[in-house]
């Protein structure tokens, strides 16, 4: 069974943002009203997390990070779960069950790194969406709580697709939205297991941290730190 | 053997020729003034218009309240906390003083089980309102995870709900014999809450054995419900939460607020339906000096929490707690260490100041300030996530806040609808104690006091 997980190296990150445009259109994800955002209500699978701002007004400088579901080993959301409707897959991926879901949002309570995301509203989506929409997503119904799954629509068939040429899975077969569309190459993918993925190779690196690592949730999505003099 | 209308009428009759010497306590279910329509009226008004709002809530989102991204929880988990916890006024006072055998229990203990029974109910409606898909309610039931302490909740609210039902029901079947052989309208429905209780030795035998095994059974439920419902909290990874001392934190001050909506309840009632014969200033006066006992107990515990927080100076934890003594939740932190701890000090460790009146002011000051603690205790965790997010803000809507007054008006207007059925102050323990309390009471003193004869047996050796 694989484990899959992601590295996004700080380094290459140019924070062009493309990622999340991908994500946001891959997963059907809810465009919310002005009024929602403007309340905390906006929806992203993948976020920009500003740390910290460096210089002044001119030419200030933000360092930020990709933020998305770390996909932990051991994730807070699953064990307050009343209703099962998060859980752990084999292959790693923590997937969400939306029409299992009562939307009590104790996971997003327990989320240490606040990635999930609740439908508050069923907003009117702009008329340009319908033609962007994924059928491969469910579009989640309000009152449930949603964040990235490594686009498992993707695994899922490719796995059909490798099953009907007689092939075994390969990696270049599986790649979540973000990963395939940034232009700087920071985001690599694959799995975690296997020591000739590409992942695997990127792990090989002193700069390799993961978030919040003394919380012991073991994410899966790792990052390599910009700082390299 | 009443099913007979002339022998419903002979009971009339006797009633008007032997009016019973505790009258005053039965008066409200015959008569009801003008004040209490006016005031069941108004509020009706503000419970549908609560419910209005609900519907809104049901058909467009939980975006009709003002909860967002990351205070993912607001008001309604507020009010399930601050509801339960005054849930355990009732059962757990009345049970301890019976336990006890304080005598001046006798008028305390009904309105007390009456507010446990009222308020579970409101408070456990509170997790339904918040869910997002309560049409999957369910799914509790169907696919629950026993491992999740949302569902600990559940069995021990639903436990807690039983229990002190039924413990609110068994003292009340003398009096619903009484009501039944006086004969009146319900007549019907008091014959089948009766069970046919006649007053035997047997009976009152077997009621007081069975209120005796409730009392005991009913205290580890009800302090093991909000020690649950501290653990909803403190079993996450939130800054503020996730601490050891919750549980019995969440039981003091829910027998703190407790003891405070009691007092203001049975303050508005003697006021209401002119009880002053029975709840004497004295009651009120020992009531008051629990409160203030629960009061300091309240601020020890506070002081231990936050006291440890900042010693261990954790970021993510500092951010929390920073926000509460000096940043936006600071107006709000500091209210709630006047009202529940400067006012009820003030006024109920002063003998002049103890009065109905200050023990009064100290209970409504509680209750605000108990209020207070349960948003402290929710939203700045909420709003301060781990990561350096910008600080979150809540603002609740006009559903929140109109199901909130809903909830309030649904507790008064049971508590109404109650007192229209049943005697507030139980009738049977008030004349059971006018007969044997002095006697009983003599026989335990003597028990305990020293004989006479150890000063002679001194004088022997």
């Amino acid at each position: 069974m694989p484990r899959y997980g992601m590295i996004i190296d700080l380094n290459k990150c140019n924070q062009c943002e493309a990622c999340i445009t991908a994500c946001k259109l891959e997963n059907n994800v809810q465009i919310v009203s002005k009024e929602n955002a403007d309340m905390g209500r906006a929806m992203f699978w993948m976020n920009m997390l500003t740390i910290s701002y460096t210089r002044n007004y001119p030419d200030i400088r933000s360092e930020s990070l990709p933020m998305l579901c770390m996909q932990c080993d051991e994730p807070p959301c699953i064990k307050v779960c009343p209703v099962r409707a998060t859980y752990k897959r084999d292959d790693g991926i923590v997937a969400q069950i939306y029409p299992q879901c009562i939307g009590c949002r104790y996971c997003m309570a327990n989320c240490p790194y606040t990635v999930k995301v609740f439908n508050w509203f069923k907003d009117e989506q702009p008329v340009e969406n319908e033609k962007t929409c994924n059928p491969d997503v469910s579009v989640r119904p309000k009152g449930v709580v949603e964040k990235c799954t490594f686009c498992i629509h993707r695994l899922q068939k490719a796995k059909e697709q490798a099953k009907a040429e007689h092939r075994k899975l390969r990696e270049e077969d599986y790649v979540p939205a973000c990963a395939e569309v940034c232009a700087a190459q920071a985001i690599h993918f694959g799995d975690l297991d296997d020591p000739n993925s590409n992942v695997s190779k990127a792990m090989h690196d002193y700069r390799k941290f993961t978030l919040q690592e003394e919380l012991g949730t073991k994410p899966k999505v790792y990052y390599l730190s910009a700082k390299t003099e | 053997m009443f099913k007979d209308v002339n022998n419903k009428k002979v009971f009339k009759m006797k009633n008007h020729h032997y009016p019973d010497e505790d009258e005053i306590l039965l008066r409200p279910i015959y008569k009801t003034g003008k004040g209490f329509y006016a005031l069941a009226a108004a509020l009706s008004a503000i419970f549908l218009f609560g419910i209005y709002r609900y519907i809104r809530q049901l058909i467009f989102g939980l975006g009709e309240t003002g909860m967002n991204e990351p205070v993912s929880w607001g008001f309604y988990i507020i009010s399930f906390v601050f509801f339960i916890g005054i849930s355990h006024a009732g059962t757990l006072i009345s049970a301890i003083l019976r336990l006890s055998k304080a005598e001046w229990r006798r008028p305390i203990t009904r309105m007390a089980e009456v507010i446990t029974g009222i308020v579970l109910l409101i408070g456990g409606i509170h997790p339904i309102i918040d869910l997002g898909r309560p049409d999957r309610i369910l799914h509790i039931f169907e696919r629950g995870r026993l491992q999740s302490p949302l569902l600990w909740d559940v069995t021990s609210i639903t436990a807690y709900f039983t229990a002190s039902t039924i413990y609110l029901y068994l003292p009340l079947i003398p009096d619903i014999a009484l009501l039944r052989d006086r004969g009146n309208k319900l007549h019907k429905l008091y014959k089948i809450l009766a069970w046919g209780y006649q007053g035997t030795e047997k009976q009152k035998h077997i009621l007081e054995r069975a209120i005796s095994i409730l009392m005991v059974m009913v205290i580890p439920i009800a302090v093991s419900v909000h020690t649950v419902i501290s653990w909803i909290f403190s079993m996450t990874l939130q800054p503020g939460w996730h601490s050891t001392i919750f549980g019995p934190y969440f039981v003091v001050g829910a027998i703190f607020s407790g003891i405070a909506a009691l007092v203001i309840v049975m303050i508005a009632f003697r006021k209401a339906y002119h009880f002053e014969d029975y709840l004497k200033e004295i009651h009120f006066r020992y009531l008051g000096t629990l409160l203030l006992v629960m009061s300091l107990l309240w601020f020890y515990f506070t002081f231990a929490e936050y006291l440890t927080t900042f010693y261990g100076h954790e970021p993510p934890e500092m951010r929390v707690f920073l926000y509460k003594f000096a940043d936006g939740y600071a107006p709000y932190f500091w209210l709630m260490v006047v009202c529940n701890f400067i006012i009820p000090v003030v006024f109920l460790s002063n003998k002049k100041l103890k009065t109905i009146g200050g023990v009064l002011i100290s209970s409504i000051a509680v209750v605000i300030g108990m209020w207070l603690e349960r948003l402290i205790i929710i939203v700045p965790s909420m709003a301060n996530p781990r990561l350096p997010y910008p600080t979150g803000i809540y603002v609740p809507s006009l559903t929140e806040i109109s199901l909130f007054a809903a909830a309030v008006s649904a507790f008064v207007l049971g508590f109404m609808g109650f007192s229209k059925l049943f005697p507030l102050i139980s009738v049977w323990e008030i004349k059971e104690g006018r007969k044997e309390s002095v006697s009983i009471v003599t026989e335990r003193l003597n028990e305990y006091l020293p004989s006479t004869r150890s000063t002679e047996a001194l004088k022997e050796i």
